[in-house]
């Protein structure tokens, strides 16, 4: 059971968003590991999505910002590797909001091996192809609907 | 210690120049998806390079930092594999490149996942799911050139005759690496084959086999990628982006 001094800070951290994806929050990526409260420290333990994601620096920066604006004033970030993020941490709301902002869901991280069909977020037809694997970030891939043309982005499975 | 310490910068270094190498590709693809997906490849390199250089540095301790081993060490002191420091040359020997490394990469780590330091087998599991996109990407590719034009298959077999020479390195252990290599090895090849086979290349006999990389014995392209590299902090040190 959290303390509600930990809630609270959780609530803020419902505040900061993944600056490449804004609809997300980063509880909605999964990325927030723990917190932990010694003494008048508090230490946010985040996990990376991808190990070269250059918003890992940002999301840093703005939980810090964040928990300074509302008066704690030692505020320590850390990394964890292990478990290593999957996208099935995602947040049910969180796919949701990325599905209502015009990116595909992830699917479950078990289909990373097999090719899966990815409905389009604008019309919903299943009839869709992929153009790359690799996407304007590193956590998304392009694909475009056979349907409406519309072409779109799938944040892919991990 | 010091095997621990050198494995995990021999890790660190080919990762490194391996994203470097690939990332002279940026706005320079032969189309706008695929050039955006060979740099993406880069920087999920180097944030796995990062990781890697921030453990050494860890084992190290101060003064070393992620940035000093990155920037300040020299030529003989990398322990890259050889074939991440060769040219880029043509798109077909770019991505067989990939492919072979992602291969093997993908081996070795998953061998990692096991390994008694824990931070080591914590970057490995990270990495792992990248590297299963980057086969996925690199044998497509593989696959179309070898089964598309005369022109894509004769690219193909150019690259081939000049990249495999450096395969060999990647099963010849350096004394600082204690992962079973002659498995990894017959797994490697079963996998090449099995691509080659689908994009209707044969593979090349037995041949004599390029090592010297792991122990800092360098081609000539390596000083290149470091002057360049390494160029803004050797004249301004400590200098801040």
């Amino acid at each position: 059971m959290a303390t509600p001094e930990k809630q609270e800070i959780l609530s803020l951290l419902k505040e900061v968003c993944d600056p490449e994806v804004p609809v997300l929050t980063i509880l909605d990526l999964g990325i927030v590991r723990d917190v932990k409260i010694n003494g008048d420290e508090v230490e946010v333990i985040i996990t990376p999505t991808y190990s070269g994601c250059p918003a890992m620096d940002a999301i840093s920066i703005d939980i810090r910002l964040k928990l300074i604006e509302h008066g704690y004033k030692n505020v320590k970030i850390s990394f964890t590797l292990s478990p290593a993020w999957t996208t099935d941490w995602m947040s049910e709301e969180g796919k949701r909001k990325l599905e209502a902002y015009g990116i595909a869901a992830p699917h479950r991280s078990d289909t990373l091996r097999r090719d899966e069909r990815i409905a389009c977020p604008q019309c919903h037809s299943n009839d869709t192809k992929l153009l790359s694997q690799f996407g304007s970030t590193a956590c998304k891939a392009l694909y475009q609907c056979n349907e409406c043309k519309e072409p779109f982005d799938y944040f892919k499975c991990h | 210690m010091n095997q621990q310490i050198n494995f995990t910068l021999s890790l660190a270094d080919t990762t490194l120049i391996l994203a470097q190498r690939n990332s002279e590709w940026c706005a320079h693809g032969p189309i706008l998806e695929q050039d955006i997906a060979i740099t993406n490849i880069s920087l999920d390199l180097l944030g796995q390079a990062r990781n890697f250089y921030q453990h050494a540095a860890h084992l190290i301790g101060s003064p070393a930092t992620e940035d000093s081993l990155a920037y300040l060490r020299t030529e003989r002191e990398f322990k890259n594999l050889l074939i991440t420091e060769l040219p880029n040359g043509d798109w077909a020997q770019t991505i067989l490149r990939q492919f072979f490394f992602s291969v093997y990469q993908s081996l070795l780590y998953t061998q990692l996942l096991q390994s008694k330091d824990e931070q080591l087998a914590a970057i490995a599991e990270k990495s792992l799911k990248e590297i299963t996109y980057h086969i996925k990407w690199s044998s497509d590719w593989v696959i179309r050139l070898g089964d598309g034009t005369a022109e894509s298959q004769q690219r193909m077999y150019k690259a081939i005759e000049y990249l495999w020479m450096y395969t060999g390195e990647f099963f010849i252990p350096a004394d600082y690496e204690t992962t079973d290599l002659s498995a990894m090895e017959r797994e490697w090849s079963l996998k090449v084959k099995d691509v080659f086979e689908e994009a209707g290349l044969i593979m090349p006999e037995k041949i004599f086999m390029q090592q010297g990389g792991k122990t800092g014995n360098h081609t000539e392209h390596l000083g290149f990628i470091l002057a360049e590299m390494q160029s803004l902090q050797r004249t301004y040190p400590g200098a801040q982006w």
